[in-house]
């Protein structure tokens, strides 16, 4: 087996100084990050107001306009986002979790939304992330525990029926648009077999068995839905990667040595194939997060991803920013484990 | 050296795993403090719910609606989801029902000139609330409420959405407990704007002491759940998502049938018809802009009822009576005190035989289906404004067409199958904003219009562009560079602001930024002395009339041509009674009288 890296942060480690190096950047990216998402959805045509009915005069809209602070200039709304943001919102989660009071909290503003005049957008982002954890997370998890296995055995037994009905599948699988998945299966299950519901619920809490057969009964279609279209890359990426490893010398030597092939392919292939799969998997992560926004508003689940085409919808612009901003967060942050992560599996990898 | 490499990267999982938590957390238990009462109520819905399964079942009320609500009620967030979210709670002090009549909510009765409650001089009107009104706290409703509901509203930093209602009123004072004065700026023959419909009900002025102005923005509980009077109270406000209310114990009227309504929003429109006509998960589903014959089909499957909504909107024909020709430069379309008519469409026979022409049946059945009703006029409700002398139109007549023009010398006298006027041929542009009904529409039109020697060029604009109002634009229906142009408008529940839109002085022209709303260009002094007379007469027969006349002129002079009656599609249960779908008011008017 071969040996992990040294993982320390002291400043003689090489890890450890990639590592400091690599968070160090991550503050000047988001920075200039936050100051692109920011400068775009500002300068970008789109009103607020505009979602609103023709019969409202431009004078009322003018007011309405002001009322939201649109009237700031550039730097001045800027800066206010950015101590909203990065100040009053992290104060004001703590203040949530530990439920104790810092400073004057009252009187610190928090990031609003406009549609929704008055509630914080941090709020409404939290009141989404369960479902689309739930749904969308175990999507794919469901999909990694289907794909792996498929890729494995499609890449050992290249060929065979159970490789051509896989590739066949998984073929279907990315080529077909999720939003016609999803209706298909409305169509088929809800409205012909009337075996789950359309439309889910967000109330729905669990209390019982009864409302966790419920719970899953609501959430088994969109999460076939995405299960399905994750599953099918993944397998294809784990066949092929598979595929590469199989004529490698150090297999032939496994196999030279009398291993079973059971053995074989677990010890030796699968381990090494799975490194560019783990790293996949891992910056597919922060997609988890975004959610799947056509997934979602097919079948009601109101995560993140129906949250942020809303917004979009109603040009609620402090919304948009942030939920965009805190998706990029997670992509960079993401980036930088699939990187370490990729580092202690493959031993060949050196940071220097 | 290997155990302690794991368990930083433990550490790191741990961190992540923590943060995930703290994230997830406040989410689970809704703000804080107010997470315990709720969660309260929910163990305590729950254990009624079990109770109740021994008796009867919970009666729950599903309403989908395919844009979820961002706020309830109509003052902070101007959408329709809004106000109808809103109207489920908030009252206010009368509603007008599906005709157009207002019916008293909070009010003794409506007041009028003849019961002393409007002033002789139409400069003031008297609110009197019912006795014994209580908020869903508990508390007293007076009306002071309603003085309040007024300032809040046309506050200036408040950026009230609603604001229009109280245009013109210079003042309300509480007289007594329960009498509202409002006075206005100007002698208002229609003085039922302000607290009339879902678009301005009454607020709580306790609740929301502390949320006017720009303190508005701040006030995140107030304003997702305000306190109402009507039949139902909100437990829970899931922002652009669900609503959840119960039952009011301290509503005014009869208790309302159902326990709770569940207001779901999101999704797309397709979806949530199939959810009542397909598969009955919810009782009622709002706005379904969807093909008639998907429709069809789904209401077919026996579960359900598609029911319209009928405001004022008209989709219509403006017919240009100023010459657009290009050549003309930037005199294209300009009024010019009628120096610049249009060479052939200010003959009253072309544009006669142009409307005789139309098959309005047809293309309401099918281009709008349930949303459609072909219509004659441009005032095409309340009934008691729609004047029935124009009726003729609904029928197509193309042979009677194709003889007035013979009759009046239109001729096609160099045998290429179009007509002529003065030597003019008759090609028409006709433009209009793109979508897939209006390109429909105007296919057919074209199609009939041949058949009549009338040759016509389609053109159309990207919405936003046409509806854009950009002075610099040349496609913007205001400036109107065509022969032709086709869209809706309709007039409010009282048709004076919308007529007032055709008197000569609102023409469109270079000199007021193609700012006026006579967008036809058509001046005719008779109609501009009858609308004089209609801003001093008050709601009454002579009033009807009044507008009955302008909508004839009109009409009549061909300034426009109206096609469609449009109204708004929603479906219900068959098992849900009681719903009255109502255009001019919130479709929830009367959610407290909907029953199984």
């Amino acid at each position: 087996m071969p040996l992990l890296p040294a993982f320390t942060l002291s400043p003689n480690n090489p890890v450890g100084q990639y590592l400091v190096r690599r968070v160090l950047t991550i503050v000047p990216t988001l920075i200039a990050i936050s100051f692109v998402i920011f400068a775009v959805l500002d300068l970008a045509p789109g009103d607020p107001t505009s979602a609103l009915p023709e019969t409202i005069r431009p004078e009322i809209r003018q007011q309405i306009r002001k009322a939201m602070g649109l009237d700031e200039p550039f730097p001045v709304k800027y800066g206010l986002w950015m101590r909203q943001f990065f100040v009053n919102e992290p104060l004001a989660l703590i203040e949530k979790a530990f439920d104790i009071q810092i400073g004057d909290s009252e009187s610190r503003l928090r990031v609003t939304s406009w549609g929704s005049r008055g509630v914080p957008v941090m709020d409404m982002i939290l009141e989404r992330l369960p479902q689309t954890l739930w749904v969308v997370g175990l999507a794919y998890v469901v999909a990694i525990v289907i794909a792996v296995p498929v890729g494995v055995v499609s890449a050992i037994r290249q060929y065979s029926v159970f490789d051509q009905v896989g590739t066949f599948i998984s073929l279907i699988g990315y080529s077909i648009p999720t939003f016609f998945t999803g209706l298909l299966m409305i169509l088929l299950f809800s409205v012909k077999l009337k075996w789950f519901p359309m439309i889910y619920d967000t109330n729905l809490s669990i209390a019982d068995w009864d409302s966790f057969v419920q719970q899953l009964r609501q959430s088994a279609m969109p999460v076939a839905v995405l299960g399905f279209f994750q599953a099918a890359t993944l397998a294809r990426f784990t066949r092929s990667s598979m595929l590469d490893n199989i004529p490698m010398d150090y297999v032939r030597t496994a196999t030279a040595k009398g291993f079973r092939e059971r053995y074989v392919v677990i010890r030796h292939i699968l381990r090494n194939s799975l490194i560019p799969v783990v790293t996949l998997i891992a910056l597919g992560i922060p997609a988890i997060f975004s959610g799947a926004i056509i997934t979602e508003q097919i079948f009601r689940v109101n995560g993140l991803g129906a949250l942020l085409i809303g917004a979009i919808q109603l040009n609620d612009i402090p919304l948009v920013q942030t939920v965009t901003f805190i998706f990029a967060f997670l992509i960079v942050v993401f980036n930088l484990l699939a990187d370490v992560v990729y580092g202690i599996l493959d031993p060949r990898i050196r940071y220097s | 050296m290997m155990g302690r490499q794991i368990s930083t990267l433990r550490v790191i999982a741990i961190l992540l795993a923590m943060a995930f938590l703290l994230a997830a957390c406040p989410a689970a238990a809704p703000a804080g403090s107010e997470g315990m009462t709720a969660d309260g109520e929910m163990a305590a819905d729950e254990e009624m719910a079990e109770e109740g399964a021994m008796e009867d079942e919970e009666k729950v009320l599903t309403i989908l609606y395919w844009q979820a609500a961002s706020l309830p009620g109509p003052y902070l967030s101007g959408g329709t989801k809004d106000q109808d979210a809103g109207a489920i709670t908030l009252e206010p002090l009368a509603n007008y029902d599906p005709d157009g009549t207002i019916v008293p909510r909070l009010a003794v009765e409506i007041p009028s000139i003849e019961n002393g409650g409007v002033s002789e001089d139409l400069m003031s009107i008297t609110w009197t609330l019912k006795e014994g009104l209580l908020w869903s706290d508990g508390s007293d409703v007076t009306a002071e409420d309603v003085v309040f509901t007024w300032m809040y509203c046309t506050h200036e930093e408040t950026g009230c959405a609603a604001s229009e209602a109280f245009l013109g009123i210079a003042n309300v004072e509480a007289v007594d407990d329960r009498t509202i004065t409002i006075t206005f700026d100007s002698p208002t023959p229609y003085p039922y704007n302000a607290f009339v419909g879902a678009n301005s009900p009454i607020i709580s002025s306790v609740q929301f002491a502390d949320c006017v102005g720009a303190a508005a923005q701040t006030c995140n509980e107030e304003n997702t759940s305000p306190l109402g009077t009507g039949p139902f109270r909100i437990v829970d406000f899931k922002v652009n998502d669900v609503v959840v209310y119960e039952r009011n114990p301290y509503h005014h009227g009869e208790p309302a049938y159902f326990d709770t309504v569940i207001f779901k929003g999101g999704g797309d429109a397709a979806s949530a018809a199939r959810a009542v006509l397909e598969t009955g998960e919810a009782d009622y589903a709002w706005n379904l802009q969807v093909e008639p014959d998907i429709l069809r089909d789904m209401e077919a499957a026996g579960l359900g009822k598609v029911v319209s909504a009928f405001a004022g909107y008209v989709e219509r024909v403006l017919v240009n009576q100023t010459n657009p020709h290009s050549d003309l430069g930037d005199d294209r379309s300009e009024y010019m005190d009628g120096a610049n008519p249009h060479p052939f469409l200010t003959f009253p026979p072309i544009p006669q035989a142009m409307s005789m022409a139309i098959d309005r049946t047809l293309i309401s059945e099918q281009l709008y289906g349930f949303a459609g009703q072909p219509t004659c006029n441009v005032i095409p409700a309340p009934l008691h404004y729609v004047s029935d002398t124009n009726d003729g139109c609904l029928t197509q007549d193309i042979d009677g067409a194709n003889a007035l023009l013979d009759e009046n010398g239109v001729l096609d006298s160099d045998g290429d199958g179009i007509r002529e006027y003065n030597g003019m041929p008759l090609k028409i542009s006709y433009q209009t904003s793109t979508n897939s009904v209006r390109q429909k529409t105007q296919a057919l039109l074209r199609q009939w219009w041949l058949q009549i020697g009338i040759e016509t060029e389609l053109i159309n604009h990207d919405a936003s562009v046409f509806f854009g109002g950009d002075p610099n634009s040349p496609d913007t229906y205001q400036k109107f560079y065509t022969d032709l142009q086709m869209y809706t408008t309709g007039p409010t529940i009282d048709p004076q602001q919308h007529l007032s839109n055709w008197i000569c002085e609102q023409i469109p022209m270079r000199d007021n930024v193609w700012g006026g709303g006579n967008i036809s260009r058509g001046c005719d002094a008779e109609y501009d002395a009858l609308y004089e007379q209609l801003t001093q007469t008050p709601v009454g027969p002579e009033r009807e009339a009044l507008v009955k006349q302008l909508n004839d002129i009109n009409v009549q002079n061909f300034y426009q041509i109206p096609l469609v009656y449009r109204g708004e599609v929603s479906a219900h249960l068959n098992t849900l009674k009681g719903v009255w779908i109502n255009g001019w008011d919130s479709q929830m008017w009367n959610v407290g009288e909907w029953r199984r």
